[in-house]
This record gives C-alpha cells, sequence and structure tokens, in this order.
C-alpha cells in the first residue's frame, strides 16, 4: 500500500514533480501540457488583458474570502469559505498563466500576482473592498457568483479553448457559491429583525459597485464579450433572492467612475493597496526564493 | 533477451487518487487517454476542481508509477476541455466510494437557486435514506459533510459538479 499513499510516494520520489503548492516550490504550471496556440482571430494582447481581468476578480476574491479563517462565526463556515476561495484561485491560476502565453510575455501567473503593481491589476472594485461583516461578504458573493456564474455561461461559447475550458467548469462551481451565498441571504433576511437589518445593510452597500460588471470595457467588446446582456438575467436572479429574502431590493446609484475610469483601467478604491501589500509581501520580501 | 514493458494504459490505469486513494484516477474520470508509441508515453488527465490542488501529485503519481514498470520517455498532460464532471465517475467508482463510507454523487443533478439541498442521499454505512446536510464543504473541494438521522453516523458526500 506504500505506493497508493500521496506523501509516501512524494517523499520516496525522485523526479522533479514533487511541489508543494506555496510560493517558490515550483508548484506545477496549471497550464501543464495544454494546446496554447491563439485562436486565428484572437488578438493576444487583447486576450491576455481579458484574462487579467477575469483573474484578478477571482485572486483577489479569493485573498478576501480566505481572511475569514480564523474568524467566520463557524467553523462549517470557515470551511466553506476557504473552499469557495480555492475554487476562484484555481480559476485565477489558470486565467493568469493564459494571459502570460496569450501576449507572448512568458510571464508566469506568478509573476502578474506578486509582481504587478496595484495599477495594473484588472479587477472590478467589488472584490477588493474590505470584507465588513458576515452579512456584508455574504451579500458580495451573491452579487459576485450570480454575475460571474453568468458571465461564465455566455463565455462557454469563446473562441479561446482555455478561457471557455475555465468558463464551462467555472460556471458549475460558481453555481455552488451562488447557492452557498442565496442560502445565507434567506437564513439571514428572513431570520431575526437583527439579521435582517444586517443583511438589507450589507446589500445595500455593495449594491453601487454591481453596475461595473455590466459596464463593457474595450477589450471586451474587442473580443466578442459585451457584459450588459448580463445586467437584466443577473438583476431578475438577484431580485428573486432578495424578495424571497422578504428584503428590499436595493435602488443606490452605481459607485462613481474617477475621470471615466474603474477597476477595469486599474483604477481602484483604497482598499486594494493594503491588500495587495500583505498579499504580495513574503514574494517581495525574498524574491526568486524557492524551498 | 527483449524485454517487454506491460501496457501504459494498463499502468496508468492502476494509480490511486491521492484524495481518495480507494479510486484509481480512471475511475474517478481524470484519465483522459493515454498514448504509446514505441517506449514513449503521453497521458493525459483532466483535473477535478478549478482549484483542486492535487492535480500536481496526480501527475507525479502517474509518473512514477510509469518510470517503475520501466518507461524512461514518460510525458503527461493536462486536458481541461471538455471539463472534468462527477457523471464520468464510473460504476466502479461509484461502488468503491459508497464501500468506503462515502456517498456517491448523484447521477443527474440540477442547479437549486432558492432555498435548501433537498437531494435524496442514502446513508453508505446504514443505507437509510433519513440523512441531513451538515454542511456544503468538506475536507476536501470535492466532498459534503452529512449525517445520518438513523445510525447517526456521520459521513462525507462526494458534490456533484
Amino acid at each position: 500500500m506504500t505506493d497508493d499513499h500521496v506523501y509516501l510516494t512524494l517523499a520516496e520520489s525522485d523526479h522533479e514533480a514533487e511541489a508543494r503548492w506555496a510560493y517558490g516550490t515550483g508548484f506545477a504550471d496549471p497550464l501543464l501540457g495544454v494546446d496554447t496556440a491563439l485562436a486565428p482571430d484572437v488578438d493576444g494582447a487583447d486576450l491576455s488583458l481579458y484574462c487579467q481581468m477575469l483573474g484578478d476578480d477571482a485572486l483577489i476574491l479569493s485573498q478576501r474570502l480566505i481572511e475569514w479563517c480564523t474568524r467566520a462565526p463557524e467553523l462549517e463556515e470557515e470551511v466553506a469559505l476557504a473552499n469557495l476561495g480555492l475554487d476562484l484561485l484555481g480559476q485565477a491560476r489558470l486565467l493568469l498563466s493564459r494571459a502570460g502565453q496569450a501576449d507572448g510575455s512568458g510571464r508566469g501567473e506568478d509573476d502578474f500576482a506578486y509582481w504587478r503593481p496595484e495599477h495594473e491589476f484588472r479587477n472590478v472594485r467589488l472584490v477588493e473592498v474590505a470584507n465588513g461583516d458576515f452579512a456584508f461578504s455574504v451579500a458580495r458573493l451573491l452579487l459576485f457568483a450570480t454575475a460571474r456564474g453568468a458571465l461564465y455561461e455566455l463565455l462557454a461559447g469563446a473562441p479561446d479553448p482555455v478561457l471557455r475550458a475555465v468558463a464551462v467548469r467555472g460556471a458549475k462551481e460558481l453555481a455552488y457559491h451562488q447557492e452557498y451565498a442565496t442560502a445565507w441571504t434567506l437564513r439571514l433576511g428572513d431570520g431575526t429583525a437583527y439579521s435582517a437589518e444586517r443583511m438589507q445593510a450589507g446589500l445595500d452597500a455593495v449594491w453601487p459597485l454591481l453596475d461595473e460588471l455590466f459596464t463593457p470595457h474595450e477589450v471586451e467588446l474587442r473580443l466578442g464579450v459585451d457584459p450588459t446582456a448580463l445586467r437584466e438575467p443577473v438583476l431578475a436572479a438577484l431580485a428573486e433572492v432578495i424578495t424571497e429574502a422578504r428584503l428590499t431590493v436595493p435602488t443606490a446609484l452605481p459607485l462613481a467612475r474617477i475621470g471615466g475610469r474603474a477597476g477595469r483601467d486599474g483604477v481602484h478604491t483604497e482598499a486594494l493597496g493594503p491588500l495587495l501589500a500583505e498579499f504580495q509581501s513574503v514574494a517581495r520580501e525574498h524574491p526568486g526564493a524557492t524551498w | 533477451m527483449v524485454i517487454t514493458l506491460p501496457s501504459a494504459a494498463e499502468v496508468a490505469a492502476t494509480v490511486p487518487d491521492p484524495e481518495l486513494p480507494m479510486l484509481t484516477l480512471a475511475d474517478l474520470g481524470v484519465l483522459a487517454g493515454v498514448e504509446q508509441q514505441g517506449e514513449a508515453v503521453t497521458v493525459w488527465l483532466t483535473p477535478t476542481y478549478s482549484g483542486c490542488p492535487a492535480v500536481a501529485e496526480m501527475a507525479a503519481d502517474v509518473d512514477t508509477r510509469l518510470r517503475k514498470v520501466g518507461y524512461v520517455d514518460v510525458s503527461v498532460r493536462l486536458r481541461l476541455d471538455p471539463p472534468w464532471s462527477t457523471d464520468l465517475i464510473t460504476a466502479e467508482g461509484r461502488r468503491k466510494l459508497a464501500e468506503a463510507g462515502i456517498a456517491p454523487p448523484a447521477a443527474e443533478h440540477g442547479v437549486l437557486r432558492l432555498g435548501p439541498t433537498r437531494l435524496a442521499v442514502d446513508c453508505p454505512q446504514c443505507g437509510s435514506a433519513d440523512t441531513e446536510e451538515l454542511s456544503r464543504f468538506g475536507s476536501t473541494a470535492c466532498k459534503a459533510l452529512w449525517r445520518c438521522r438513523a445510525c447517526r453516523e456521520p459521513f462525507e458526500r462526494m458534490k456533484e459538479i
């Protein structure tokens, strides 16, 4: 049975594939051996930027979710939030790896995650704002999972094979995230007067950040993806959940753009800087470190 | 003397999953293909969840197993499209899961939008259908935690994806 045990197999193996999953351990390329040719009518630079946009959304929200470790209301929720973060991190790894292939720069996932400055991150502002209370985090997750699941369904027809593969599998993962967020929205909204108040406050606080997910960027449009098509079905799905939870669909206006620019253009809220400072600290303190 | 190596496809099919060692990668539907040209072998794996950290171990295990039986030119590659789904778990894989106390995923499933899960899950210990979900998430990305109300045993259940 010795060979059937993963840790013993790793300890015994003498090949180079015994990497652990952490910075500096040479963890395997998530696109190992995948055909990386670009479809003929796809612009590599555009595809790279779009993969960074979606990859950064997943990476930054993953980081926010795992901040709940040791702080969640119950152990089960901690495990749940870490699991959701893991799904998103997996999507981010594939998308950022694809970004480095598509633009021909050869940058790997670590180059994108640890070595870009804040203004080169392309995530929407929804994913970067601080966690707030549990209801706020649930509200954010509900909005993101509903919208991203819908986008991934749209991207199941994308011309790029890697983007398509991420989208097809990601849509299933996001449906699970959406179910989790829905269950908590119902439980808090339809719970006590106090839990309903907190859940409503969470929804009200994240609502201005929703619109950015439906605002097309020129890069997406050139790739034939128009997120404005998501607005109506996503709003309908959210309204269904919020109404079922006996809460009120917020009417807050979208958060203003800065000189017409927002997260997709690298313009962020003050919340992203501190997140990146912590997230990138080990890699920047020990550049090129291996262990 | 001519040494005949065992078929690479047969060897690859015996490699166990790192996190569910009672199943082989073939049972789990992760082994997407084996191509053998003379002594050169290429094995294709389809990872389960996007963030499944076991992929590197799977690739390493396949590589080790093939080298142990004598293959020198081994390459393990990932295939993302079509994506993995629990529907790819074989009947044998489902049987082994249940035998190990892990409720296998339902063969067909739909996405629920509202309300708690109402799946009919039989307890892998006593077979009772009187079970409840404790948490939608478990020790690995692919499992949820359940409990049987009849025999009071907790058990894991593989999530549908």
